[in-house]
């Protein structure tokens, strides 16, 4: 094989493996927003305390890393349920651009906390973990990591989302929330079951992004615009749209990387959203209302 | 069974009900009928709890519903089939009957409803794993009234369950309420289709621009000539 | 009297310079007045429900047009300033077209522009090579001083007074939208959309029309902080937290009252400048987590603003 080609292969791949984490990150999105029609403009800040969380017990307070994990994954899950009791269910009535403001407010407090409190230095867990030689590439140890544990975490959801009473009204929620009492639900309790899991989804991916990425207090900049992306592409509240559109930016990314450098990756996959915009406005796995 | 004394319900900046009381005995089908936009819908949500009476009270078998969460309301036999359905589009067939089965006490009993929901309309077997939005009409309305049957309800609360079918469909499903209440279900049920719903029920009440205007046995509000001229144009 | 309370208001602003010059508060009152011009710029489409979270982006476009023509080709900032604003419109009708065009409202186009503030300052970054990436960027002197070819000026008064009048030149925008048959379309299209466009209102025109025209007042927000300033960096004029800076002033402020981003300005800037001034370096990180506290208050408990708050209480009084 020619060196252009493994080089071209193993972009390919790596995209691969960051749409894993990327469809994770926009899973959580997408369920609060199917769910509770809300968008959490901060959702990449729970994500950035998360990561702060992992370097604080792993390299500061050298816990065992699955601990460690474990913890985030709870605390960004309670996070995500304080953010609705605080700030999503005194506005659940008011106009959907409020609550997206206000999101947008905590976004700003979540950052300038974590300035504030650990200051404006990059951090990380000082980890190194091996770097896969196969075929001639280079595959991050981190990365095939991330993507794993991303997909057995999607799996996860997709079967508590199927086999649960829980899980399956809050796919009902979603289609249609004004009857749902009718159902014997407590809507209430299934935006709160709805936010834990979102956070805890975030919990995950600052897990698995941690182990790659240094954390700072604007890191949830570099990833959250492309979530958006990704879950408005795939058309908001769709899961398996947002799934596929996190693997085709991933795809973008990585091949732009390959020739120019990462935010090139993120500018050509922004272009390519606009071009979509044009060419199938309804989001790529259209849900015609 | 189920006593209304004189509710009210209102919309931001509209009054909706005023001043209705009804009952509804224990084994009884009993019809409210009236024009578009009498208030049929809106007392129908009231029950049920979708929307909260703004005076009067709603009394099931000695529980204030007025007081009750409206989550709570199906726990206590009353299950609502609304207005045009409303199914969950893009779920399955079975997995909407599995949210009709959502409140606690009909979790166990899941398998063993499903057979007779399955047993009373066969259709539904069929199509279990087919997306609800996607059926026709009538099967539409068989897994509405099937969801409902889900949670072993006393009181079923029918919305019209003959706008938008097929003749053929609508005989069906007045069948089925006749059905239904010989199973000892006890049935109230809304309908703009005075002549057939007559025919079901044992007793009806007229319900115009948000008042009772009559009421009285099935075959005397048929018979009298005054109530077909003045409230049911037939 | 109240007839006259602007024009009165007008003359004192104007005759401020010429019997009070302290720098400091020169300088906060001339940042004051660039930053109400862009949040009164953001609020000309914000009003009508168009939220858009992308004018940090429109922002640096102006800044950046503006200091990168005048040090790469020697244009003037008096061309280079109108070339960025119109940089800025052609980004505003690439982006918000299709959005329109395909009714990408509400969440949606909130989440696109939020985006595109953020691929802004991705660009800036990536063209580190030109822009100086996230180090910032300074516009080069002209010979020394200040010159008016350069737009360059050295003394505040002078810098005072042009920040003034495009201040008042972007509320009489304002006013003029408010005045126009724009505005009663627009309300019907933020009240039902199809409704309006049964109505024979044209609605993707509409939207874009005031997408445009706010879009450029914001990169001419951008050209002037940039020539003020002679120091811009992609955190300070472009991306999200500089969008959401701009919706968040106008909500504290008042987003349907024509002042309301002005008051907006005025409580964000003084609030920054007190923790900076007492708390000092330690006070980086303190001021965006006060207005994040103050954002979602103001959005749960006074959704109408300071000011619109105000005016309600008096008219209902
Ligand atoms: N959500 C609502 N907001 C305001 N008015 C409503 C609403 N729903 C129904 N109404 C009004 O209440 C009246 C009764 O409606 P409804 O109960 O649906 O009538 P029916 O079911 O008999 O056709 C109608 O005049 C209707 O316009
Ligand atoms: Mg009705």
């Amino acid at each position: 094989m020619a060196i252009f080609d493994i080089f071209l292969l193993e972009a390919l791949l790596n995209g691969v493996l960051l749409g894993g984490v990327l469809a994770l990150l926009s899973l959580g999105l997408n369920l609060i927003f199917g769910v509770i029609d809300v968008v959490w403009i901060c959702y990449a800040e729970l994500i950035m305390l998360g990561m702060y969380g992992m370097y604080f017990l792993y390299t500061v307070y050298h816990a065992p890393i699955v601990a460690a994990a474990a913890v985030c994954i709870v605390a960004v899950a309670i996070l995500g349920v304080l953010l609705h009791v605080l700030v999503i269910a005194p506005l659940l009535g008011a106009a959907p651009i409020n609550q997206l403001l206000a999101t947008g407010g905590v976004l700003f407090f979540l950052q300038s906390a974590a300035t504030v409190l650990f200051g404006v230095e990059f951090k990380n867990l000082g980890l190194r973990l091996p770097v896969l030689k196969a075929a001639g590439m280079f595959i991050s140890y981190s990365r095939l990591l991330a993507f794993v544990a991303a997909l057995v975490g999607m799996v996860l959801v997709y079967l508590f989302m199927t086999r649960t009473y829980t899980g399956t009204a809050i796919r009902a929620i979603a289609q249609d929330r004004q009857i749902i009492p009718l159902m014997g639900v407590n809507s209430r309790r299934i935006y709160l079951v709805t936010s834990a899991l979102g956070g805890g989804l975030a919990g995950l991916a600052a897990c698995l992004l941690v182990l790659q990425y240094d954390v700072h207090p604007f890191v949830g900049l570099s990833f959250g615009p492309i979530t958006f992306l990704i879950c408005v592409l795939g058309s908001l509240g769709n899961f398996v749209g947002g799934f596929v559109a996190a693997f085709v930016f991933a795809e973008i990314i990585a091949l732009g990387g390959l020739y120019l450098d990462l935010e090139w990756g993120y500018v050509f996959a922004f272009a390519f959203f606009i071009v979509m915009m044009f060419v199938r406005p309804e989001g790529l796995m259209a849900r015609r209302s | 069974m189920l006593a209304l004394k004189s509710v009210r319900a209102d919309y931001t900046t509209f009054q909706a009900l005023f001043d209705v009381s009804l009952e509804v005995r224990q084994g009884e089908a009993v019809g409210v009928i009236g024009p578009n936009g009498a208030g049929k819908t809106t007392l129908m949500r009231v029950v049920s709890g979708l929307l909260r009476p703004t005076g009067g009270s709603i009394v099931m078998e000695g529980v204030d519903l007025v007081k009750t969460p409206p989550h709570r309301i199906v726990e206590l036999g009353i299950a609502h089939v609304p207005e045009s359905r409303r199914l969950f589009p893009r779920m399955s067939v079975e997995d909407n009957l599995k949210m009709g089965s959502f409140m606690r006490a009909a979790r166990p009993k899941f398998r063993r409803r499903l057979d007779v929901v399955y047993e009373l309309f066969p259709r539904l077997r069929e199509r279990r794993a087919q997306l609800a939005g996607s059926m026709s009409g009538g099967e539409q309305q068989m897994c509405a009234i099937g969801r409902a049957l889900m949670s072993e309800p006393k009181l079923l609360l029918l919305d019209e369950p003959s706008a938008g079918l097929a003749p053929v469909v609508v005989e069906q499903v007045f069948d089925l309420v006749t059905r239904l209440r010989a199973a000892g279900l006890t049935v109230l049920i809304v309908e703009q289709n005075v002549q057939q719903v007559l025919r079901v029920v044992d007793r009806a009440y007229v319900l115009k621009a948000g008042r009772i205007r009559a009421a009285g046995a099935a075959a005397e509000l048929l018979a009298s000539d005054t109530i077909r001229e003045a409230y049911l144009g037939i | 009297m109240t007839r006259y309370l602007p024009w009165l208001g007008g003359l004192a602003l104007i005759g401020l310079p010429f019997v009070y010059t302290a720098p400091y508060p020169m300088h906060i009152l001339i940042i004051i007045l660039i930053w109400s011009f862009a949040y009164t710029s953001w609020s000309v489409m914000g009003r009508f429900g168009l939220v858009s979270l992308g004018h940090g982006g429109f922002m640096g476009i102006g800044a950046y047009a503006t200091a990168l023509a005048w040090n790469y080709w020697h244009i003037s900032p008096w061309i280079g300033a109108p070339m960025a604003l119109l940089a800025g419109a052609l980004l505003a009708v690439v982006v918000a077209y299709p959005c329109f065009r395909f009714r990408i409202i509400g969440h949606y186009f909130a989440l696109v522009t939020l985006a595109l503030s953020g691929i802004v300052l991705q660009v800036i970054t990536a063209t580190r090579d030109y822009t100086g990436g996230s180090l910032g960027y300074t516009p080069e002197r002209y010979q020394s001083g200040s010159s008016f070819y350069a737009l360059q000026f050295t003394g505040k008064t002078t810098w005072y007074l042009i920040a003034l009048g495009v201040w008042a030149a972007g509320l009489y925008v304002w006013h003029r939208v408010d005045r126009s048959m724009l505005r009663y379309a627009l309300e019907a299209i933020s009240e039902d959309e199809d409704g309006a466009a049964a109505a024979g209102v044209h609605v993707t025109l509409e939207k874009l029309k005031i997408t445009v025209l706010s879009a450029a007042m914001t990169a001419l927000a951008g050209a002037l902080y940039c020539q003020y300033q002679m120091f811009i960096s992609p955190d300070t004029v472009s991306g999200i937290a500089v969008s959401l800076q701009m919706v968040f002033a106008v909500v504290v402020g008042g987003i349907y009252v024509p002042l309301g981003p002005t008051v907006g300005a005025v409580i964000t800037i003084l609030l920054a400048e007190v923790l900076r001034v007492s708390f000092g370096t330690r006070a980086v990180g303190w001021d965006n987590l006060v207005y994040g506290i103050l954002l979602v208050i103001f959005i749960i408990f006074l959704p109408k603003g300071i000011l619109g708050s105000l005016l309600a209480l008096r008219r209902a009084s």
